[in-house]
């Protein structure tokens, strides 16, 4: 790796930990949210926002952005983080989630700048942005459309009808990523509703179908950069993550699907990324 | 029936025709189905504008999520096909990538009500301005015929709503003379005046009140008839004079009598001005199959049931 490429990895983790904390912030604060799942995504959503999409967080309705979806809504805390930390929303902003009729609900809504559509309920995301991506081809712009999904939210049947779609309409410009945390509210995916094979089931949909770290920004960034969106196939990436990542406590435990952190727990949780934060500072 | 209501052709065509006509001239109409080109009749627009259409096979959910992406991104989407699955089979993505999200995506619901009639209740929607008037944002209309169908057709190109517009399969006679009438989403329109009762409807049971209000004039019964094209943002007004002014109202929808027209004015009128209001639609069972006009007789939603309900009401 080049050096240039070693601070981008380098700053786009630390970027990524300040996100992560800001969760934590809000979550504690707000006393509400998902943040297993938010935190798993974290890493993801900071690929994207500071280093794959072309944004303009000053004008977030800018014609030929690139769109972000986050079909996997319940996540919305790390997706807030995110949009704070790229100039969409500001810190004051932020702040007021959790508060009475805060425009910060717990799903995503557009009443927040930079956010594409209303989510929460799953299963929706990607056929919206099968229609983006359509009107995007209609009018031979070159934007893309990103779709984050969750593993979880795999069951839902409306996902094959746009995964269908997809590649019927050949949608280059369209990518989809599952954060693959393995866990959704009951516990494991595989005990649930078994998932696997995935990328053979994606494949045999006719996708383009990538394995990433999720949570190592070498990894995604990779992915990323190895896109084709020329080929004719829409991709879809399989983020492999580890639900609550970055918070020893919190890692691998359904309760922390959508579980609240205690005093303790919060300034445990506080204080190990701020170390991490620290040693990536010093690296 | 007077020869200058006699008509051949289905609203579901005025409005893909009309459709057709305007896209041909704008590109950002997009016109979006589900298997049902035919049952639409959206084959010439297929065929003339393939690179404004969009097939998504029997998806339902699928193309109205699509639909609202493409409305995102700027498109003019119009997503058409049978009323009873885009109001039941897609409902939460009406719901939300729609109504919730403000996608201004507009729902052609053809073959609606009981349109269907000899398929079954699967095929019947009897439940789609009940269900939708709760959705906040959603707008709800029900031409009565092809020159309001064509009409609102110009007005929905760049109307900043979602709207579910429900049209029947069969062509149905005219209730205006022609195209050169008043229309506007959100007003109802006033047919016939009279002091006696108001009779309002809405969609196809429009014509059968008209017919109702002009014999009930024969026998000295002067009745106020309203076509409610309009279901959603709702017309308070001339509901409000009407019961003022009138004393009574009937309600005539090719709908269940829980939720819909009846229910959306007896809202008003109770709350406002409380007159008798009756309710006539189809009651809570599965409606039984038949033609159309055979389901109308049968629960009273056609001109004689009007005509007999009305009598009863002024005795």
């Amino acid at each position: 790796m080049t050096e240039e490429n070693k601070n981008i990895i380098k700053e786009l983790r630390i970027q990524a930990e300040k996100i992560r904390r800001r969760v934590v912030e809000i979550v504690y604060s707000g006393k509400s949210g998902h943040i297993g799942g938010s935190l798993s995504s974290v890493d993801i959503e900071t690929a994207l926002y500071f280093h794959v999409m072309k944004i303009d967080p000053k004008n977030p309705k800018l014609e030929d952005r690139d769109r972000f979806i986050l079909s996997k809504g319940h996540s919305v805390e790390a997706l807030y983080s995110v949009l704070e930390a790229a100039g969409f929303i500001e810190d004051e902003v932020l702040n007021t989630y959790g508060h009475l009729n805060s425009i910060l609900a717990g799903h995503p809504t557009k009443k927040v700048p930079g956010i594409e559509l209303n989510s929460g309920a799953l299963g929706h995301g990607l056929s919206v942005g099968v229609g983006m991506s359509i009107a995007a081809k209609m009018d031979k712009k070159t934007f893309h459309t990103y779709v984050l999904m969750g593993d979880g939210e795999q069951g839902e049947g409306s996902i094959y009808e746009a995964a269908m779609s997809t590649s019927h309409y050949k949608l280059d410009n369209l990518v989809a990523i599952i954060d693959r945390n393995k866990l959704q509210i009951s516990g494991k995916t595989e005990d649930v509703m078994a998932l696997e094979p995935m990328r053979e089931r994606w494949e045999a949909f006719g996708w383009e179908v990538w394995d990433a770290e999720g949570n190592d920004m070498e990894s995604l960034v990779d992915v990323f950069k190895n896109i084709d969106y020329g080929n004719g196939k829409p991709t879809l990436i399989i983020a492999h993550t580890t639900k609550g990542c970055g918070v020893s406590f919190m890692e691998k435990v359904p309760k922390w699907h959508h579980g609240l952190p205690s005093e303790t727990q919060y300034v445990e949780a506080i204080t190990e990324i701020n170390e991490r934060i620290k040693k990536l500072n010093e690296e | 029936m007077s020869t200058e209501n006699i008509n051949t052709i289905p609203c579901r065509k005025m409005f893909t025709d009309t459709l057709l006509e305007l896209a041909k001239k704008d590109r950002d109409i997009v016109a979006v189905t589900t298997d049902a080109r035919g049952s639409v009749t959206l084959d010439a627009f297929a065929n003339e504008l393939p690179a404004q259409f969009v097939e998504l096979g029997i998806a339902e959910q699928n193309a109205v999520g699509v639909s609202a992406g493409l409305a995102s991104a700027g498109k003019k989407a119009f997503v058409c096909g049978p009323a009873c699955f885009y109001v039941a089979r897609s409902l939460e993505q009406v719901k939300i990538d729609l109504a919730y999200s403000g996608n201004p995506v507009k729902i052609l619901g053809v073959s609606g009500g009981v349109s269907y009639g000899a398929l079954g209740a699967s095929h019947h929607s009897l439940h789609d301005i009940a269900v939708l008037r709760t959705f906040p944002g959603m707008h709800i209309v029900l031409p009565c015929d092809i020159y309001q169908t064509k009409l609102l057709v110009k007005e929905l190109i760049d109307y900043p709503y979602p709207v579910y517009i429900r049209v029947g399969r069969n062509a149905v006679p005219n209730v205006y003379e022609n195209e050169n009438v008043e229309f506007k989403i959100g007003k109802a329109n006033l047919l016939l005046d009279g002091n006696d009762l108001t009779i309002i409807g809405t969609g196809e049971t429009v014509y059968h009140c008209l017919q109702a209000g002009k014999k009930l004039r024969e026998q000295g019964i002067n009745a106020r008839v309203i076509d409610m094209h309009t279901l959603k943002p709702f017309d308070k007004e001339i509901v409000v004079k009407a019961a003022k002014e009138t004393g009574r109202i009937i309600t005539v929808e090719e709908h269940s009598i829980f939720g819909g027209l009846g229910s959306a004015v007896a809202e008003i009128v109770s709350q406002n001005c409380p007159v008798p209001v009756r309710i006539l639609g189809i009651p809570d069972e599965n409606a039984i199959t038949g033609t159309s006009m055979q389901i109308f007789k049968h629960y009273g939603i056609e001109s004689e049931g009007i005509f007999a309900a009305a009598v009863m009401m002024c005795k």
